[in-house]
Formats: C-alpha cells, structure tokens, sequence
C-alpha cells in the first residue's frame, strides 16, 4: 500500500498544483515533494525492520493478458526511491528563484514525471514496466518544449526518434520473453523464469534489445547523440531531472530486468555490452575535454560516469553493484550540482562559454570552493561520495573483466582534465568586463550549493549506512544468476 | 595509546575546520596562531608515540570506523602507529610545524593569508592519513588529500594562468600515477583478499597465497607507477619544477620535506612485496639513477634559485628511490629524514632571499647578499655542505649509506651515485656563491630595501640548520660505527619494519669509500669556488650563444615540450575528431537520416506546439489514470 501511496502521492499533487497552484506554487511543489521524502524514508524504515508485507501490492489488472498490478520494493528498489524522492525537492528548491513562465505548470509536469519514474522503480510486472517508463517520457517532452532554448523542436524530435526506438525494443523483449512463459504472465518472476529457460543465442538477443533501450536512455556510446543537445536545451530543472534521476531508469532497469532474466546470456555476450560502455567513457571523456560551452562539457562527462555505472552493473559482483547503486546516488547530486552551478553562472552572465568567463573565484569565492567540491567528488576524490561509487565500480569492473576495468579507471585521469580545465577557464584567472560586477550567490543558492556539499562529503567520509540499504538484495540477485 | 595515534590527524583537521569557517572573522594574528598551534600540538603528539616506539617493537592499530563495506570487500578507516609511520609523522609535524612559523612572516602581506593556512593545515592533515593508514584505501585518502591541497597551494596565485597551469599539471600528472596505484589495490585485494597492512605483512601471509611471481611483479610495478607519480621520477616528474609557482613555503613543506617523499614511504610500507619481485627492484633502482642523473645535470645551468632546488629534490629523491631499488630501505628513509631537514632549511632560505629581493628569483640578479643578511646565508651555507654530504653534516651520513649499499651491490650504480652527488655539490654552492657572494647585480632600488627576515622567518631556519647539523649522527655508518662502539639508532629503530640492510662492508673499505668521496666532493667544491667567486663567473643571459649541449641542458632537454607534441597535441586532435567527425557528423547524420525519412511524425510535434500545451499533458496524463482505475 505504501508504495501504491509513494506513485499516487507526487501524481496527484501534480494535479493540486496544476489547477489550484497558481498563487502559492513554490511552497506547495515543496512541500508536497518533501512529503512524498518523508514517505519514502518512512517505508525505508518499514524495509529496514522487516515488514515489507507493507510494502508491496499484488492485485490482478489485465487478467486475460496475464498483467497484473504487482508493485514492491526491496533494498535496490528502495535506493532508487530514495534517491528521486530526495532529489526532486532539491531540484525544486533550486528553481526558485528563476523566473519561468507558468511554472505551476513546470512543477506540475516535475511531479508527474516523479510519480511515474518511481513507478517504474517499483513495478514489478514487465508491462507495468514498460508503461511507467513510457509516461515518463511524457512529461519531459512538454517540458523542453514549453521550456526549452533555441532549437528545442528538432532536438525534441531527435530524442523522440530515439526513445521510440529504444522502447520499441524494449517492448519486443518483453513480448518475448512472456510468450515463453508456461502460463502467459508478465509478473517480474515468471519472466525471469521463463526468461533463464531460453537457449543461449535467444537470451543474447533479448539481452541485446533490453540493452539497447537502457543504452539510449543513460545514454551509451553510440546511441547518445540525442543526450548533449537535448540537455543544453532543456531548462534547468528539466535536464536535473533527465540527468539526475531519469537516466537512472535505464540502469536500474538493467539490474532489475535483465541481470536475473538473462544470466547465461549476459555471461556469454555480456562482454560487448560492457565493452560498448568501456568506450563510452573514454570516448565521452575525450569529447568532454574539447568542449567550448560549460553545459556541453558536463553532458559529455554525464555520459562518461553513466558508461562506468552501466559497465559495472554489467560485470555482475557484489562490489561492481554495490557501486553502481552508490554511483547512481552520486552521479544524480553531483549532476545537479553541476547544472546548478551553470545555472547560477548564466542567470547572472548570460553565458555558458567557458572563455568568455574567469577570474570568478576572486569575486565569489565562496561560490567558487562549493564548485569545486563538487568537481572534487565527479572525480573520485576520496572522502567524496563519487569516489566510493567509482572505486567500487572499477575494482568490481576489474574483477570481472581486468582489462575492460583497467580502460575505464583512465576516467580518473581524463575526469581531472576536462572538470579542471572547466574550472580554471571559468573560476581562476583574470576577471573580464563580464565577470568583474558578479552578483555574489545569494542565499538560496548558497543554500542549495551546501546541502548538496554536505551530501557529497557525508557519504563520501560515511557511506556505509547508505552501502547497507541495497547490500541484501544484492546478494540475494547474485545468488540468483550464479 | 590508541587516543594519542587518533588524535594526531585531528588537530590540523580542527584548525583547517576553524580558519576555513571563520575566515574574514578571524584577524590574521589568530589565524597564524591557529594554524601553528594545531600542528605543534600534534607534534608532541607524535613525539610521544615515536618515544613509545623506541622501547619496543609494538604497533598500534586504531579502528576508527568501518569506511567501505561491499560484499567480501571491506575497508575500515583505520591507522597504524608502528616505527615507520612514526618517523614519518615526526618530520612531518617537526618540519611542517617550523614551515608554518616561518610562513606567518613570509605570508604578511598576503591577501590569501587565512586561504593559506587552511590548505596548509589540511594538507598536514592528509599527509598524516597517508603515513598513519592501516590499509592502501587509507593510504590513498591521504595520497589523494595531499595532490588536492598541492593543487590549491600551486596556484595559489590563481590570477595567473601560469601558475593555475602548473597546478593543473601537478594534478594531472599524479593522477597518472594514481592509475597505477588504483590498479594495483585491485590486483591485491583479487589475489591476497585484503588491504589491510596488518593482515597482509604478518609474516608468512603473502607466502601462504601462493600467488605467482608474475603477478606479484605487476602488483609492485603498479604500485611504483603510483609512486612516481607523486615522488617526482622519470617519466612523470615534469609537474616538480612547475610547482614552484606556489609560494616558496609550500615548496619546502609540500614539494621537498613531505608529499614527494610519499612515494618512498609507499615503497618502504610495502617492502616486503617489493623484495619478493627483484624484477621490480632492479627497475625501481635504474629509475632512480636515471632520474637523480637527470635531475643533477637538469640543475647544473638552471638560473631560478627555485628551479635549482626542483631539481636538486627530483635528484634527491632518485638517490632515494636507488636504494629502495637495492633493498636498503632504511637507508632510503634515513635520507627522507634529512634531506626533509636541508632541504626544507634551504627552501626556506631561498625564500627569506626572495622576500627580501621583493619576488625576485632569478640568481643572475643577485650577487653578496651575505652582507645583507647574515643569517639566511649562514643557515643557508649549513644547508648547502649538508645536502653536499661533508662530514660531520646530515647529508654525508645518508647519502654515504646509499653509496655504500651501492657499492655492496653494482660498482656502476656507485660510480653513477658519486656523480650525482658530485653534481649536487657544484650545482649548490654555484647556488650559494652566485647569491651571496661577489657583488650585488640587481637593481638599486632592490639593493636598497635588501633586509635580514624578521625572527619568526630566521629561527626556524636556525633550527633546520641545527638539525642539519646533528641529525645524521643517529645513523652512524655501520661498519666504523661497530668498531667504534657506535650504535645505528636509526637502523636499529626500524628494524622491525624495514629489515636489516643487506650488505655490510668492511671497515676499511667503508673507510676508504667516505675519503674518497669527501676528497672529491672538496675538490668539487673549490673547482665551483674558483669559477664563482674568483673568476666571478656569472650564467649568461638567456638569449647569448651558448654551445647546442648547454641549450639542451638550460632548455631541461624539451622533455616538456616533447610531452607536448607526443601525448598532448595528438590526444587533443584525437578529442576533436572524435567530436567533429564521429560525433556531430557521422552518428547525428545517421539520426537525422532517419528523421527525415518519418517526417510525418514531425507534424505530431507541430501540433504539440499550438495552444497549450500544458494541457495537453495533463489530459494525456489524465486519460491514462482513466485507463488505469477502469481496468482495475
């Protein structure tokens, strides 16, 4: 029930906010988003003493298809609802003080995709699967395109294009998949059962097209093309929202639908994908480093730190998962952080241009050191959540496929060029006439910034509690597809 | 026990913590006195904890709390106090502690005082997680830490590019050598399922793994790549030179006493892997020459009293790496220990020079400053015959042991060690004459203001230049020590940890190697003497003729600019293909492509565009929530 309470509260809140927000739009959209935090903390400790009875829902839905309205939550399930219900105040927070129009709206679309992100979090029926992640795509649309920069409906058409792709084969898998199953059911262990009887070269295929949907939606080399223009256009909290929680979808989906669906075939051809994701991070990390515009430079690094979370989950031990749960927490504040800082910086120069900028730390210094505790913990520096998360990965990765894990550890290297170079071009240096008059960050700003520094510090010095939530039903998925 | 080794990281920790958060509201009085405070604090600390060593042999491990927990993989955070990390902790408190006291005079002025002082106490902090950490995990925290506050003090003149490129760089370039260390933790815990140093050096554990030689030999390689990185060596000690854009006090605290020496304190930590692999040994060793050969020669012409030093340390820390590279760990460390002290003493003394030559470092400009400064130049003389190892002075009692091991061991090794050293004495008293002796070469104006540094900059040299003095007589040389009744304290003191050196030379021979090379090392020096102060030779200016093997000498071989072209400006062009080409031309082409072809589904999102589009959204939400109560 709770879990019904944790998709039906931001949904209907949405609707509150969308017919009767138009006055006190900020204070509710938080409120309501803080709410929906509290739930999710409280169904937290419902998981963590044991009583996860509360916590599913298994009612029959469209019985002739064998789809059902299974929703539940274990430890990875719970994680994840952590991280959007955590982060979607903090997105609103952010937005604050920026000035769009008919933001009533903005907030209503940010909550709906809330619900149905979560909702597919939870969902435990392929079809109900597949549906939260179509609805969630919904709202995101609308928002680049009421929202949007220059350009937004080719872009929107691109990413369009793609995710049509992507859930098509998706789509194909699960139909698949289902077809074999004895009884025709979509429910999540049917399909894994029928799933781990198919032949060899079959769970292969199935594994491809399910990798292929999540490889566009994280996004993975070379199906990311939609990803950098899309995230310029979108407004900030659209692309904290694509960036931070939405790509978490598609890695998610991967520990949940294809890791226990697939194992013999991710053992056998489990390799490309991890290789494909290899170079995604090189490749993505190079790219990162000639870029001109700040919001380009950190999509580019977005795809880099996504490659290492899809390769880890990928590679299938306790440490790898372990770590993509931990990275996906960190990769979604750390993002956030870094739009936010972009935003900051335009709202008050009218530009992202790394060269036009500099000498900023001189003005702010304040705003200066927050960014770069922030760039501190995209690189894995110790005692920074991102460094948990990419140690465990790359020793995970490494354990499993040495080499690919020694590859992908180079983006400790290349991390440092492009964040740093982005850095000094914009922070260090001479002041310019753009730059001179900077109005220093002000409060909620300052506000914002810190809690995602004490997030980022707090779970780098004591991860431990946070590494104890999936850790179970982590063990349980791998005892499973051994 | 387990309370003092806690708390020693803590104190820098708190005064970073202060200084950081009141910043402005703190005056900058305070500020020094904070910063000095916390860490004196935690050297009687460590004072005490090295004293409780020396009793017996009884390391301490402190688990402070579980860090990353994983599966079968697990790290506390967790520090050993055992005779290693205890040497290391009192160089490091004992020389940080002088350098901040002499900081507060040199940073005066500075409008970055307090940012300095908290970066230079976090720094403290981590290099003393790096030398207290139980496991690699921990070790990297620090060895991470400190490449970050480094970064922060290079440039910490940010308003230059230059000095923020040389930051960068620093950065870069250690994270390079990260790479190897990072690998190589995975390659431990795979193959010996644990990171802890307890677990893994209790004797007879790495045995009783029975893991193959070769993957022990990428284990150490690996490792050693983590420590050329940080400590300077061939191919990655480029960053060195370059970071003596930050202030001359970081450059004695970060960039000559303390993180450089990180890489030999990894090596020493790790000795019992690293002497199973004599492959690695033997690489370990030829890096070493090559890079103290390299860093000798480089310093022979520069003209930038920093640079000079930069290079010496870079020498100096290849001499160190060329014993580890024979097994005489304690020898290497032994040199840490006073190479920490002159060094930091001739740093220092370079800065008491620079500040009264108002930022001038070009040593061409200077000339007789003696006369100006008493002080500087009697401390800086100390340092000068102790880096060159004149008995009785700290130099000569390390670097003759590395020179002995040498001997034991590989008769070129030696000769090529005596040339370093003899180097090292032509390129520092070339450095010493040409600042303070003959005449004064730079302006009026500069002449005018020159001025002794106030006490709290001239004490701390007076008691490096002390224990440059004294500081080698705890490890006599073993053989004339035997026949003199002398114990090797030093030896005796990390014996437990690092072994007993291996080879032992007769007295006589010992005797004949310390003549011969203190006679050499005269004759050097008068040969510097009579070039410098009777024939008041002065470098020439940077655009006069000079023949190609000095260009190449002065121009520190291009090794910078051959990076450039070899690695920098191809990856660069590499980058910008893979976006221009492969990304924007190729991959969005084919997606286009594809648009294209269903533009029907374009109109779709013309029509999106009309009206309001909000609702649109809701009614299409709406519809499905319809759709969802109808079937349930």
């Amino acid at each position: 029930m709770l879990t019904l309470l944790l998709i039906l509260i931001p949904f209907i809140s949405a609707f509150l906010l969308y017919f009767f927000g138009s006055r006190q739009v900020r204070p509710m959209a938080i409120a309501f988003s803080l709410v929906e935090f509290a739930t999710a903390l409280y169904a937290l400790s419902l998981l963590q003493s044991g009583r996860t009875e509360l916590l599913s829902m298994n009612v029959p839905w469209l019985s002739s298809l064998g789809i059902s309205f299974h929703i539940a939550m274990d430890g990875i399930s719970m994680l994840m609802v952590l991280l959007t219900t955590a982060l979607v105040p903090l997105i609103v927070y952010a937005s604050f003080n920026r000035n769009y129009n008919n933001y009533h709206t903005l907030y209503a679309m940010m909550l709906l995709m809330q619900s149905a992100i979560i909702g597919s979090f939870v969902a435990m029926d392929g079809f109900l699967f597949y549906l939260f992640w179509e609805i969630s795509l919904i709202p995101i649309f609308f928002i680049i395109l009421m929202w949007g920069g220059a350009g937004r409906q080719k872009i929107t058409f691109r990413f369009f294009i793609y995710t049509l792709l992507g859930s098509l084969f998706m789509l194909l898998a699960l139909i698949y998949v289902y077809l074999h199953t004895p009884e025709r059911s979509f429910d999540i262990q049917a399909l894994y059962a029928a799933g781990r009887a198919l032949p060899l070269h079959a769970q292969g295929l199935v594994m491809a097209s399910f990798f292929l949907a999540f490889a566009i939606k994280m996004p993975i080399f070379p199906f990311h093309t939609w990803q950098p223009d899309t995230y310029y256009t979108a407004p900030t909290p659209g692309v904290m929202m694509l960036s931070g929680i939405m790509s978490k979808m598609a890695t998610y989906g991967l520990i949940r639908w294809v890791l226990p669906m697939v194992p013999a075939g991710l053992h056998e051809y489990g390799y490309i994908a991890v290789g494909l994701s290899v170079i995604s991070v090189i490749y993505a990390s190079c790219i990162s480093i000639v870029q001109k515009d700040y919001k380009y430079l950190i999509a580019y690094a977005s795809i880099a730190h996504v490659g290492l979370i899809s390769a880890g989950i990928l590679s299938a031990n306790s440490q790898s998962l372990q770590g993509a749960m931990m990275e996906m927490l960190s990769h979604g504040i750390n993002t956030i952080g870094l739009f936010f800082v972009y935003d900051i910086i335009v709202l008050r120069t009218g530009t992202s241009e790394m060269k036009k900028l500099g000498g900023i730390r001189g003005i702010d210094s304040k705003f200066a050191f927050m960014f770069f505790i922030i760039i501190l913990s995209v690189v894995a520096l110790p005692f920074t959540n991102g460094f948990v998360g990419e140690f465990l990965l790359i020793l995970g990765i490494f354990k499993t496929y040495p080499i690919a894990g020694s590859v992908a550890a180079l983006s400790i290297i290349l991390g440092v060029v492009y964040m740093f170079r982005s850095f000094q071009t914009m922070m260090l240096g001479e002041t310019n006439e753009l730059t001179l008059n900077l109005r220093k960050m002000e409060r909620q700003e300052t506000i914002t910034l810190f809690i995602i520094i004490i997030l980022i510090i707090g779970m780098g010095v004591y991860p431990k509690p946070i590494l104890e939530i999936p850790e179970s039903s982590i063990q349980l998925l791998l005892q499973g597809i051994q | 026990m387990e309370q003092l080794v806690k708390l020693i990281p803590l104190f820098p920790l708190i005064s970073f913590a202060i200084i950081g958060l009141l910043n402005r509201k703190l005056t900058k009085r305070h500020t020094a006195i904070f910063a000095c405070v916390g860490v004196l604090i935690s050297f009687i600390d460590s004072v005490l904890i090295f004293y409780s060593q020396s009793q017996f042999y009884h390391p301490v491990e402190v688990v402070i709390f579980d860090w990353i927990v994983a599966g079968d993989f697990k790290t506390t955070f967790s520090f050993l106090a055992d005779p290693l990390s205890s040497v290391f902790l009192m160089v490091i408190t004992g020389v940080g502690f002088l350098i901040h006291v002499f900081s507060v005079g040199y940073m005066k002025g500075d409008d970055g005082f307090r940012r300095f002082f908290a970066y230079l106490n976090l720094f403290i902090f981590f290099m003393l997680v790096l030398v207290l950490g139980n496991n690699f995990l921990v070790m990297f925290i620090g060895w991470e830490g400190v490449g970050f506050c480094s970064f922060m003090l290079i440039g910490f003149w940010f308003k230059e590019s230059k000095n923020n490129d040389a930051a960068k760089k620093a950065f870069v370039m250690n994270r390079i050598g990260d790479l190897g260390f990072l690998i190589a933790m995975c390659l431990i815990f795979f193959n010996l399922g644990s990171l802890n140093y307890t677990t893994l050096f209790q004797p007879g554990f790495i045995a009783s793994k029975q893991i193959d030689m070769q993957t022990m030999t990428l284990i150490t390689c690996c490792l050693f790549v983590g420590a050329m990185g940080k400590s300077a060596q061939i191919p990655l000690y480029t960053w060195l030179p370059d970071a003596m854009a930050g202030p001359t006090p970081v450059s004695a605290l970060i960039h000559a006493a303390t993180m450089v020496t990180a890489g030999i304190y990894m090596v020493a930590r790790t000795n019992i892997m690293f002497s199973l692999t004599p492959d690695t040994m033997v690489f370990v060793s030829v890096i070493g020459i090559s890079t103290a050969l390299l860093g000798a020669i480089i310093g022979l012409f520069q003209t930038d009293i920093k640079k000079v030093l930069a290079y010496s340390t870079v020498s100096q820390l290849g001499l160190m790496f060329l014993a580890l590279g024979l097994g005489a760990y304690t020898a290497a460390v032994f040199h840490v220990v006073t190479h920490a002290f002159f060094k930091a003493l001739l740093f220092l003394g370079s800065g008491s020079v620079i500040h009264a030559m108002g930022g001038e470092q070009d040593i061409r400009k200077m000339g007789g400053l003696k006369k100006a400064m008493p002080l500087t130049y009697a401390t800086f003389l100390i340092g000068t015959i102790a880096i060159s190892g004149l008995p009785p002075l700290a130099g000569f009692f390390s670097k003759d042991q590395i020179l002995s091991e040498a001997f034991a061991h590989n008769k070129v090794l030696f000769a090529l060690g005596l040339l370093v050293s003899l180097m090292t004495v032509f390129y520092m008293f070339r450095l010493l004459y040409l600042t303070f002796h003959g005449s004064f070469r730079g302006t009026h104006e500069q002449e005018h203001h020159l001025h002794e540094s106030p006490a709290n900059m001239t004490v701390p040299l007076i008691i490096l230049a002390i224990c440059a003095v004294f500081a080698g007589f705890i490890g006599f040389p073993h053989a004339l020590g035997e026949y003199l009744g002398i114990h090797n304290l030093f030896d005796a003191y990390l014996r437990p940890v690092l072994g007993s050196s291996s080879s032992h030379l007769s007295v006589g021979t010992e005797l004949a190697l310390m003549s011969v090379t203190t006679l050499l090392i005269i004759v050097v020096m008068l040969y510097a003497r009579h070039l410098f102060v009777v024939k008041k030779q002065v470098p020439a200016a940077d655009d006069a003729p000079a023949s190609a093997f000095k260009k190449l000498v002065y121009g520190k071989f291009f090794v910078d600019e051959l990076y450039d072209r070899l690695f920098t400006k191809p990856f660069d062009r590499f980058s910008g293909f893979l976006q221009e080409q492969v990304d924007l031309r190729f991959l969005n082409g084919i997606v286009d492509g594809v648009g294209k072809l269903t533009t029907k589904t374009g109109q779709t999102v013309r029509l999106l565009q009309n009206g309001n589009t909000g609702m649109y959204a809701i009614a299409f939400v709406f519809a499905i929530l319809l759709l969802f109560i109808i079937f349930i």
